[in-house]
């Protein structure tokens, strides 16, 4: 079933994406599935390792459900401190 | 745990850290420093994704908090652009005894730099610009 979900992106990501958020139209059911079809699309190529996920401003795991109206933020490696 | 655009006050939140129980008061501060990889850095930017980032120094503090015999502790740490020689992060600890202090506050600016979402861009001299890698980037997943 496609589902239209917000997805944000922040640092890298924004910039490799020329805004900090678009609406997708996706069949992906897990944060990793919608992750995996956007990194190809935008090129994001960093270590997947050390990228995070968060739904609707909570931290969650790849294999999380995504669905209709969730705002889905992708983290690249971060570097605080 | 704390997310300013502001210099940090250590001398306060230091102050409202202090207990007649604490024997050992132990702190971290991270500086801008002019140079990173072989780069003159002029200056540095913070980006910071703040309603995780809060939440997660909180749990972090709570964490250290049961690990450790410690009496309080605290984080601050910037967001915005810093110049050279500004405090970008403190950490600060009290403890009955400086051993826990010490540790505790190691254990907090270590998992503050890992699972914080912030994220740093540094600007050089030479006109160029680059978000900086992760410092576990390098390891094995």
């Amino acid at each position: 079933m496609v589902k239209s979900i917000k997805v944000s992106y922040f640092a890298l990501f924004r910039e490799k994406v020329g805004k900090s958020s678009e609406l997708i139209e996706t069949d992906a059911s897990t944060a990793i599935e919608l992750f995996k079809e956007l990194e190809g699309k935008h090129g994001f190529n960093q270590p997947f390792g050390h990228c995070k996920v968060a739904i609707n401003d909570e931290l969650a795991e790849w294999e999380s459900d995504i669905q209709s109206g969730d705002n889905v933020l992708f983290f690249p490696p971060v570097s605080g401190g | 745990m704390l997310v300013t655009d502001s210099q940090i006050d250590i001398f306060h939140h230091s102050e409202a850290l202090r207990n007649n129980h604490a024997g050992a008061y132990s702190c971290f501060e991270g500086w801008i420093r002019d140079h990173n990889d072989g780069h003159e850095v002029e200056k540095l930017e913070y980006e910071v994704f703040e309603p995780i980032a809060i939440k997660e120094g909180k749990k972090i503090i709570n964490e250290a908090m049961e690990l450790y015999e410690i009496l309080g502790a605290n984080c601050i740490h910037r967001k915005g652009l810093l110049q050279i020689g500004d405090c970008a992060v403190w950490v600060g600890v009290t403890a009955a005894h400086r051993n826990d202090a010490f540790i505790a506050c190691r254990f907090i600016i270590d998992e503050v730099k890992i699972r914080l979402p912030i994220w740093k861009k540094e600007f050089y001299r030479n006109g160029d610009s680059g978000w900086v890698n992760c410092e576990n980037c390098g390891r094995k997943n």
